[in-house]
């Protein structure tokens, strides 16, 4: 296969080290310094115009990382580029050329109605009106803002800021854009309404993506491309279906029967769970071997479904079972050695 | 390509001024401490036999409602505004910001502290001038010079609370130095008696600190204790003592911003 010249690397990070010095108090007087190593080690790289999701566990260095490339922390040790400026020591003229957003913060101002924060962030951006009116009127437009910009952001819902949040990160026009967590706490409707944003953005400026999530959606319809963390190191870097091969990561398929009956065992599926003898059943499929709609076809075929869900494979799930899966591969390696 | 100090200053304005409920609360303390402050610095020079270092129970009278009037603006108590933003992780989200984090804080505390003078500062004011009158020099040289004294003042307020603040990237708890700071600033900005009535030990002691440029200076140059070319060097030592907090700080955020640990989110 041969390859196009391929796009500038915007982000880089070689053998990043990041510790945190955690102090604790033991007795009245006397404090435990404890060294915790948030990333261990990490290296990756990110091209421009990729859309990257960077998943991993509760403390598995991801926050961290995203920090790092911002130059709000500063690196232990190892090297990180972003934009090809060093972020600790050249951060705020990074700041202009990256847009973040940390969703469990906010970079609007509490008190004041949201237009004053788009106001405010102009001017710290130092645009000049011709430019930013016309980005902020497109931003309002497409994330539905119009309804509460004379609010003030203390008084937005959670979906509401969270819109004006990424706005906010997106008025300067960067190039690469850092979200932690975007869609934590939102509900479906709006972060399926987020999602349509970013890839909408993503197709009409090329803006590069580097998202840290919980939630497998995300990655499912943003990103073509998934680093998973662990311990501060990355434990996998490749395409979601990759993923899902390496780990075998099932998805889930929940039905609801009209009437209770015996455990469906169809083609393709298992039979994870039964509750109410045969109501409810939850049948597990590998989306690599048959899709949500064949198994629900196969099982519409032999009892009556009143309703459905598909549950996506966990996050956590998946990370636990990549470990799982190396560990057993080593094992398997020692075996053959001896 | 404009600046972004000037809106910054504005949105301070602007944030301070949506709580209108604690403006008023503070408006009424500060005057009725005023009369209790008046009531006590008078009595005081009549004991002494009705003067003590040059205050007269007028001039006294008016240097309670005056530091009570200015006491919002200059903000002699410690806050702990930043110091919160630094214990929970937010200040990742200022210094992800392409402004000067200590030029920002300074725009926004400008900001704060010109729509405290008005409904913090009349008040006081005008029940002092009903009450025990007022001993204003009435030039308006003396007030152009007063507007950049308290300028100066709140400047230099602005650029030690920020120091108190910035000990959280060392401190887990900051409000230990926030008490002690208010108190000390309580005493030695002059808030609770003229600097000019502390015995020497202490003058020595003021004077070797910046708080006696936050509220005595602009008080003693609006109500005309100092004039003409003593005002410009009371006006000169405030420069200088800004200049000193202001690159302390600098060089403070710039070591403590290193240090800067944010686990979770």
């Amino acid at each position: 296969m041969t390859r196009r010249t391929s796009p500038e690397v915007v982000l880089e990070v070689r053998d990043l080290v990041r510790d945190y010095v955690v102090r604790r108090p033991v007795g009245r007087f006397r404090r435990e310094r404890r060294v915790v190593r948030a990333v261990d080690g990490l290296s990756l790289q990110v091209r421009a115009g990729e859309a990257v999701g960077f998943i991993g566990a509760n403390g598995a260095g991801k926050s961290t990382t995203v920090k790092l490339l911002t130059g709000v922390l500063v690196p232990t040790s190892g090297t990180v580029r972003t934009c090809g400026l060093e972020p600790s020591r050249q951060r705020r003229e990074l700041a202009r050329r990256i847009g973040v957003v940390f969703g469990q913060r906010s970079q609007l101002w509490w008190d004041l109605p949201l237009a004053e924060s788009f106001r405010l962030l102009a001017a710290i951006h130092r645009l000049p009106r011709p430019a930013w009116e016309p980005r902020l009127a497109d931003l309002v437009d497409r994330l539905d803002l119009g309804g509460f910009l004379t609010t003030p952001v203390r008084q937005l819902s959670l979906g509401q800021r969270m819109r004006g949040e990424v706005a906010a990160a997106l008025l300067h026009s960067p190039g690469v854009l850092l979200l932690d967590e975007p869609t934590i706490g939102l509900d479906v409707l709006a972060s399926e309404r987020l999602r349509r944003f970013l890839r909408s953005e993503r197709e009409e400026h090329g803006t590069t993506l580097l998202l840290t999530t919980h939630d497998m959606g995300d990655v499912q319809r943003l990103c073509d491309r998934v680093l998973v963390v662990d311990g501060g190191r990355l434990a996998y870097d490749g395409d979601l279906p990759g993923l899902a091969r390496r780990v075998g990561a099932q998805r889930v398929l929940v039905v609801d029967l009209a009437a209770p009956g015996p455990p469906l065992h169809v083609e393709g599926a298992t039979v994870l769970a039964v509750e109410g003898d045969g109501l409810r059943q939850r049948l597990a499929f590998s989306p690599e071997r048959t899709t949500a709609a064949e198994v629900l076809a196969r099982v519409a075929a032999v009892a009556d479904v009143r309703d459905l869900s598909v549950e996506e494979p966990d996050v956590a799930d998946v990370v636990r079972q990549l470990y799982a899966a190396a560990a057993q591969e080593q094992r398997r390696a020692g075996d053959r050695e001896s | 390509m404009p600046t972004p100090y000037p809106a910054l200053l504005v949105a301070g304005f602007r944030r301070f001024s949506t709580y209108r409920a604690a403006t008023a609360a503070g408006a009424l303390t500060n005057t009725v401490f005023g009369a209790v402050k008046a009531a006590v610095l008078v009595g005081t020079v009549a004991a002494a036999g009705g003067s003590v270092s040059g205050y007269g129970a007028a001039q006294a009278a008016t240097f309670a409602w005056v530091t009570q009037a200015l006491l919002a603006p200059v903000a002699v108590f410690a806050d702990d505004e930043l110091a919160q933003r630094v214990r929970t992780g937010d200040v990742a989200v200022d210094l992800a910001r392409p402004v000067d984090l200590q030029l920002a804080a300074w725009a926004d505390d400008l900001g704060r502290a010109a729509y405290t003078v008005l409904p913090r500062g009349l008040p006081p004011l005008a029940v002092g001038a009903l009450t025990t009158g007022l001993a204003l020099p009435g030039r308006v040289d003396g007030y152009l010079l007063a507007v950049v004294a308290l300028a100066l003042g709140v400047s230099i307020s602005f650029g030690c609370r920020h120091l108190v603040n910035l000990s959280a990237f060392w401190l887990t708890d900051v409000r230990g130095l926030t008490t002690l700071y208010t108190v000390v600033a309580t005493v030695l900005t002059g808030l609770s008696v003229p600097v000019g009535w502390f015995p020497p030990w202490l003058a020595v002691l003021a004077a070797a600190t910046p708080f006696p440029s936050m509220l005595q200076a602009p008080v003693d140059v609006l109500t005309g204790r100092v004039a003409g070319a003593e005002a410009l060097r009371v006006l000169a030592t405030q420069v200088a003592w800004l200049g000193a907090v202001l690159l302390l700080g600098r060089v403070v955020l710039a070591r403590g911003s290193r240090r800067l640990v944010v686990q979770g989110g």
